[in-house]
């Protein structure tokens, strides 16, 4: 038998119209968002690890480099450290809340996230000022360009976690959340958690070390 | 996964095991359901038109440069005095440069990859697994609107002082970097850079959606070892560029800081460009150019495997159905596949051994890239083993598909052996290195996709393409194809350095150029012969023959769907008994099972 191309049967061929969707659910038991988010999140591992690693051979590679604490106000970004903490502790908490449909606590711990996060981007924002009032730009020498760009694209992700944050605050008011479907807020607060990380290891490495 | 038949019907995001039955079949308007468009056909769609428009730009730059090597600085007809008022209608050097970098750029970022991925990636994925669309439908519509600011970015490149980005596709710094290198590191850098990043934007949503929706999507009963090696490809390539692009993303800011803020991560200390020193015109410097190769090549070596595994996942598919056969050795084309990926991210050293590097690390790169033969071997015999006793259908995609194992076969060879430090160090940026690399990409991967083009062209658009025409297509392809990239070997034996808009000022080289010529015509021959594919295209679409849901008769799920599927893809519910590759099975009187077919339960 050699295989003809069969011809055009409406019978067979013709689409049915008004038919259901079938959509089916395969592999781990997990939410795709959830799926995906964690996929997401690799490649921003690998972003910042191209970041991190430029940054350990420049700084290898340099016969000398400047101690950060002569350079740059360490107390004030240690205090700014903590308040991105607080801002992932602040979601935990407003996770916690939704699940118990508590509401009011959810917009409360919400709304002082979205407020932690924007200080956060304040207080860098004061600092980029204020550097570069003094002539530290990033044109200076290498520390001030490892400094600004990895300050920099740190910074443009917690901007962009905070309009996540404050697109799921709207969804808060209009009551799309509750204790039954809360993964939308899960989804957001695991992007801010992993930027909060990013920026422990970024604190160490540019102002501690 | 135990159970194979486990995978329950998922009712939007309550309890598994119903279905979710939204009857909307609401018109859209015509913005909505082809421009606009959240459906994956029509995104898969329009990923290969944008790719086939930018294929004819990327071609006519490659004439271009054919044209300047066979008859350099001879006034060009018809474009000249368009293009080169001031130079007699030649070329010049700065748009030599310009022609190869963004010949590359172009092929390799918004014609394979596209093709590839966006465009087979997205309409492929749903329907070989019996998904009614992507995980995230939107998600999937920005990926492809993403390369709208990344075609913008090449437009303007061209159009800033000095015409054109001119540093290679490679965009070596301190070349690249520093202003003054060339008129090409004028504005056109930073520009090209910025389209980069939106390329990869669009890939990484692209990736993240293509990975969800074949792990959390399949049809109950499809288990990964019942998945089409399509799908396999597909997937293993979402993975490379998911982790392999952000690092190129990364170096990328890097390089535009350097170029924008005058920042120091490529910029050697104490170097002199043209009398100017970088640090002197107020930029930091103390950084390593070397760093950037490191970054580019440990994204850009695994981009080289993202545009040749899928076309290995395409060819597999193809020769099955067209030698009516089951692909010889599935697990091992699989595992083969993983092993190339893994493989292909500790290799990039490869790309720099003449860039100065401790033996040691050289060696060790030598190793793993020799490594990589082996998987690639195994994918050869079974696709040699698929054809062994088969019943071979010599349709036009069996022929692309044949065209595709013989070239990647020559590309390969050559792989392995110019691998080897020594010898990469003789033949480093030779013509030898360019004819490999195009016989991969043009011979494997273009090859691979003109197959695809052909056999899926009946589920996109519900007709055929007109076989004799893609036989013509076919064979003078192939011959000019050859014509032009084996003779590639001689030249770059004979030491003929590429990226060089006059070759023959070096007397050593002057005796090429009649090779060089026979490659030009045969590279002018092979892009008009592209007008039967053109014709075929477009003319099949409204007046090719009509054809039903399995034209071919295929046993993979996309067959199951009307041709071209309507929203939701399948019209009844699906349930998978077997692997996509059951032909000449003797239990069913067809030459094919269907994955779907239930003989058990008759």
């Amino acid at each position: 038998m050699t295989t003809t191309m069969t011809s055009y049967d409406p019978a067979v061929d013709a689409p049915k119209h008004h038919h259901p969707v079938y959509d089916y659910d395969s592999g781990p038991p997990v939410d795709r968002g959830k799926f995906a988010i964690w996929v997401f999140l690799g490649t921003e591992i690998m972003f910042f690890t191209g970041m991190i690693g430029t940054y350990i051979v420049l700084r290898a590679g340099s016969p000398e480099w400047p101690n950060p604490a002569h350079r740059l106000a360490v107390g004030i970004t240690a205090f700014n450290t903590f308040v991105l903490i607080c801002s992932s502790a602040t979601v935990v908490a407003g996770l916690f809340a939704v699940q118990k449909d508590d509401m009011a606590a959810l917009r409360k711990w919400w709304g002082l996230s979205i407020l932690l996060g924007a200080g956060f981007v304040g207080i860098q924002a004061y600092e980029y000022v204020h550097l570069i009032d003094h002539g530290m730009t990033p044109n200076q020498d290498l520390f001030w360009s490892t400094f600004y760009l990895m300050t920099a694209l740190h910074g443009l992700h917690v901007i962009i976690g905070v309009l996540w944050l404050a697109v799921a605050y709207v969804k808060i008011l209009r009551g799309e959340y509750s204790s039954k479907n809360w993964v939308g807020l899960e989804l957001a607060g695991l992007y801010w958690h992993f930027v909060d990380l990013v920026w422990v290891l970024l604190f160490t490495l540019i102002y501690l070390m | 996964m135990s159970d194979p038949n486990a995978s329950s019907i998922r009712p939007g995001m309550g309890e598994p095991g119903t279905t979710r039955t939204s009857h909307e079949h609401h018109e859209l308007g015509f913005i909505r359901k082809y421009i606009f468009s959240v459906d994956h056909k029509v995104i898969g769609i329009q990923f290969m038109l944008l790719g086939l428009v930018f294929f004819v730009l990327g071609g006519l730059f490659a004439m271009a440069i054919r044209y300047q090597l066979a008859w350099p600085w001879e006034s060009m007809p018809v474009i000249g005095d368009l293009l080169f008022p001031n130079t007699g209608q030649a070329i010049t050097p700065e748009f030599y440069t310009m022609l190869f970098t963004m010949h590359g750029t172009i092929m390799i970022f918004f014609v394979i990859i596209p093709l590839l991925t966006g465009a087979f990636g997205n309409f492929l994925i749903p329907l070989m697994i019996g998904a009614p669309d992507m995980a995230f439908p939107k998600l999937n519509m920005f990926g492809f609107w993403a390369m709208i600011p990344a075609v913008g970015c090449v437009v303007m490149s061209f159009l800033q002082p000095g015409g054109g980005p001119g540093s290679g596709w490679t965009a070596y710094p301190p070349l690249s970097t520093i202003a003054s290198a060339s008129p090409g590191s004028l504005s056109a850098q930073t520009w090209w850079l910025l389209a980069l990043t939106w390329v990869g934007f669009s890939s990484m949503m692209g990736a993240v959606n293509y990975v969800t929706t074949i792990v959390k999507m399949r049809a109950p009963g499809l288990t990964m070892f019942r998945m089409p090696l399509t799908i396999w490809a597909l997937l293993i390539a979402a993975l490379l560029q998911l982790f392999a692009l952000p690092v190129l993303t990364a170096a990328s800011m890097m390089q535009i800081s350097d170029r924008v803020f005058q920042s120091g991560f490529f910029t050697p200390t104490n170097l002199v460009i043209n009398q100017i020193n970088p640090e002197g015109a107020g930029a930091a410097a103390g950084g390593q150019p070397l760093l950037w190769q490191h970054l580019f090549w440990f994204y850009s070596h695994p981009a080289v495997y993202i545009m040749v595994v899928p076309a290995m996942g395409l060819a597999s598919d193809i020769l099955s159905v067209h030698a009516r056969k089951p692909v010889f050795g599935y697990k091992p084309m699989v595992y083969s596949l993983c092993s190339i990926a893994g493989l292909g991210f500790i290799v990039w050293g490869h790309h720099m051994f003449a860039s100065g590097m401790n033996p040691a690390l050289g060696m060790t790169f030598m190793v793993a890239t020799m490594m990589i033969a082996l998987p690639s071997a195994i994918k050869v015999f079974n696709w040699l083993g698929t054809l062994w006793g088969s019943r071979i259908q010599l349709t036009t995609p069996m022929l692309f598909t044949l065209g595709f194992i013989a070239m990647f076969i020559i590309g390969g060879l050559s792989g392995i052996w110019m691998a080897a430090t020594p010898v990469d160090i003789y033949i480093h940026d030779t013509y030898i290195i360019v004819a490999h690399f195009h016989y991969i990409v043009f011979g494997g991967s273009v090859f691979a996709l003109f197959g695809a083009i052909y056999h899926w062209y009946p589920k996109m658009f519900g007709r055929v393409m007109n076989e004799t025409l893609g036989k013509i297509h076919f064979v003078g392809t192939f011959i000019f194809t050859n014509g032009v990239f084996y003779m590639m070997h001689q030249l770059g034996m004979a030491g003929l350095m590429r990226r060089t808009a006059d070759p023959y000022d070096y007397e050593s080289y002057a005796h090429l150029q009649p090779l060089n010529v026979f490659i030009t015509i045969s590279a002018f021959c092979l892009f008009v012969w592209q007008i039967f594919f053109v014709w075929n295209f477009f003319h099949s679409m409204f007046w090719g023959k009509r054809v039903g849901r399995n034209p071919w008769n295929a046993a993979s799920l996309e067959w199951e769907a009307p041709s071209p599927p309507g929203h939701g893809n399948f019209d009844s519910a699906l349930r998978v008994y077997r692997g996509p590759y059951e032909y000449a099975d003797p239990s069913v009187e067809e030459d094919f099972l269907a994955q779907t077919r239930d003989i058990e339960s008759k």
